[in-house]
């Protein structure tokens, strides 16, 4: 799950790590009271959307000469005017896709002079099994360029969580991003209160990118990205809380509810699979076919009847969708289970595409006769290959 | 012969009474007499569960420690629900169980880097989580593989995936080939064991003749597997292999179901593990329907 840059920033703020004051708006009116509660007289307004690139985005209602989706402005008046360019409007940004995401929200932030930008990350190193801090003198930039063209300006620092960071850790870390002075006194804070914040909150990633040397010298957070473990939610409502479900596919949004592990695609056949490598196998022999799959979905292994009804509803759902495979190796899951949950999926909502079944393993005879005795067209397959081949005939006919 | 498991292990369950626990508590029984010996539950010490499908009774004990002192354990599979699931893999560690497998999914990241701390100070092996266990045909099932696609055979199969195991199990199976003994590592980016392990001991493993290896999208398991193989190669140890990656087509970014599955900061992408995979050696399918036939094709030469 991700948050915005403005919840991140208050969130870190609250471990006591330097951020900029600001105030989040949502209506374009809340723009002026919002700048007068920051001291001026340089402020940031800074689109709220799920993507990086803001900073080089363009704004699709606005020409091409507009700025772009993180603007400074010199005085009030002009908050107030990138306020009603940017609110509402839709935002490209290389992160976004061509469709650009609309900006709903604006962080209105006090400005800084920057006298260096620096990278810093936190993830979970899966080599070593530990939190690992990725730090560069890159900063302000895409840091997979940097990893591509100068990877040895990017330092991995793993943390033993027997110990936390250490002052060694500390030591090494500043000494990439060469910090001296009130940075590297701030550093001795920072680093640890980071570290602290992604395990307590149980973080996937927490990028700030750029953080700052400040021409005074000290160091800032200028912008926060962070994405929470799904897994670890059940433990954070606060987190939770957090979640801003305009940024979110609305097929994903059903899906999470039902616990199923559903990821929107751009192509036109439907998978309904059980299992992550096989769903994602299955996508791959879709293309391998030379067609593209419309998403990915994984039931898991025990799920109901009505889950894989959902399911199925929701892939029936997307009008891209011109065709379905339902590919199952039963484990865990029984191939009759699955069988009664298409046929009560089809039932309720119809079927307007072809569909394709394919069932192995556990209680596949009882799934291929509720298959057949339910009078529905569905296509059996005998194999995963001749399962494909049949969905990809079946939408090119 | 065979990996990790065989027909004398002696298996524990941790979350035996519940409904996971107990349907694949019987399913093991009834797959060549595996043998379980006992469960774990804080509450329900010196009660007895038996099986709804035979009847067999299994003890109940109120602590790992105690249930492998009594027994004499030397393995143990975990199916406590995910909060619970740290916690439980440590106190198996703890009473220095052998080979602890976890088959939970959804344990929290943070969770498992605590675990992992401690495992690697500890005289166990963990295989998982988010796993489907591991089976030797004929002999032992430790886990939720279906046991009726398994033939006794010649070929190691080691992979991230639970169904796509399935896949390489069945397809070896109709050629013909059947299994030594078939590992699914699991899906979660911190886990016990990986895809270094297992190749090792199917190498020094006489019965098996050639390996299944099945990778997927994120991290970087495989491309170390891929150098493992080569530096061994050197060393006159080699066996025929052929693998698959699945996410060929997964966009960058998005958890494709299993926490691990990611491709994130320009890593983890299939193109380059199967580089990896094809420089070692490992002829790898394009298509997950083709894992058997294409072992065929390299044990043909």
């Amino acid at each position: 799950m991700n948050i915005h840059e403005y919840q991140a920033k208050a969130l870190l703020k609250g471990y006591g790590a330097p951020v900029a004051e600001g105030v989040a708006i949502l209506k374009v009116e809340e723009a002026e009271a919002a700048a007068k509660q920051l001291p001026g007289p340089l402020y940031v307004v800074k689109s709220q959307i799920h993507a990086g690139g803001r900073g080089k985005g363009k704004f699709k209602e606005l020409g091409p000469d507009a700025k772009g989706g993180v603007r400074l402005a010199k005085s009030i008046e002009e908050v107030v005017a990138h306020a009603k360019d940017m609110l509402g409007n839709t935002l490209v940004t290389a992160q976004t896709g061509d469709a650009g995401k609309q900006v709903n929200r604006l962080y209105i932030e006090d400005g800084a002079d920057i006298e260096r930008e620096l990278y810093c990350s936190l993830l979970v190193d899966r080599s070593v099994g530990q939190v690992a801090f990725v730090v560069s003198t890159e900063g302000g930039m895409d840091i997979e360029a940097v990893a591509h063209d100068t990877p040895e300006k990017i330092h991995t620092i793993a943390i033993d969580p027997v110990t936390g960071v250490t002052a060694d850790d500390v030591a090494k870390i500043s000494k990439a991003l060469e910090l001296s002075g009130a940075a590297a006194e701030d550093a001795k804070a920072l680093f640890p209160a980071l570290y602290t914040a992604f395990g307590e909150k149980d973080m996937a990633l927490l990028e700030v990118n750029p953080l700052i040397v400040m021409k005074d010298g000290h160091l800032r957070v200028l912008d926060a990205k962070m994405s929470f473990d799904g897994n670890a939610l059940f433990r954070h409502d606060d987190v939770k809380a957090l979640r801003d479900e305009t940024e979110e596919d609305s097929k994903e949004i059903e899906a999470s509810k039902w616990d199923l592990a559903y990821v929107a695609l751009d192509g036109n056949i439907g998978c309904m699979v059980n299992g992550a490598g096989l769903a994602m196998a299955t996508m791959d022999i879709i293309k391998l076919y030379g067609k593209e799959p419309a998403n990915f979905c994984d039931v898991g292994g025990g799920a109901g009847k009505e889950k894989v009804a959902a399911a199925f509803k929701i892939i029936t759902a997307d009008p891209k969708v011109e065709g379905i495979l339902v590919n199952i190796f039963g484990g865990i899951m029984r191939c009759d289970v699955i069988a009664e949950g298409v046929v009560a999926a089809v039932q309720e909502v119809g079927l307007k595409v072809p569909l394709v079944v394919r069932l192995e393993g556990t209680n596949v005879e009882l799934g291929k006769k509720i298959l057949n005795e339910s009078g529905l067209a569905i296509t059996a397959a005998d194999d995963l290959d001749d399962a494909a081949k049949k969905i990809v005939a079946a939408i090119k006919a | 012969m065979s990996i990790l498991v065989n027909k004398d292990t002696k298996i524990l369950v941790q979350g035996l009474t519940g409904k996971t626990g107990t349907f694949h508590t019987e399913q093991a029984l009834a797959y060549y007499g595996t043998k379980m010996v006992g469960g774990i539950h804080p509450k329900k010490g010196g009660e007895t569960w038996s099986s709804g499908v035979d009847g067999t009774a299994l003890p109940i004990f109120a602590s790992v420690a105690e249930a492998k002192e009594r027994t004499g354990a030397d393995a143990t599979v975990i199916y406590v629900p995910p909060a619970g699931a740290a916690d439980a893999i440590i106190e198996a560690i703890e009473a220095e169980v052998p080979f602890i497998t976890c088959i939970t999914e959804g344990i929290p990241v943070m969770d498992m880097v605590r675990v992992k701390a401690k495992l690697d100070k500890s005289k166990s092996r963990l295989l998982g989580p988010n796993c489907p266990g591991v089976l030797t045909p004929e002999e032992c099932k430790i886990g939720i593989m279906p046991g009726s696609i398994f033939r006794k055979g010649s070929v190691g199969i080691v992979s991230r995936s639970g169904t796509l195991t399935y896949e390489a199990v069945f397809q070896t199976s109709n050629e013909g080939l059947g299994q030594t003994t078939a590992v699914g590592i699991g899906g979660d980016p911190v886990k016990g064991t990986e895809f270094i392990d297992m190749l090792e001991m199917f190498l020094a493993d006489e019965a098996t003749q050639s390996i299944i290896m099945i990778g997927e999208i994120g991290g970087s398991a495989e491309e170390e597997a891929a150098q493992f193989l080569i530096d061994e190669a050197k060393k006159g140890r080699k066996k025929p292999m052929a693998g698959f990656i699945a996410g060929r087509t997964a966009p960058k970014g998005r958890t494709m179901g299993h926490a691990g599955a990611v491709v994130s900061g320009g890593k983890g992408d299939a193109e380059s593990k199967i580089a990896a995979m094809e420089a070692a050696g490992i002829k790898v399918s394009p298509s997950p329907a083709r894992l058997g036939k294409t072992l065929v094709e390299v044990l043909k030469g």
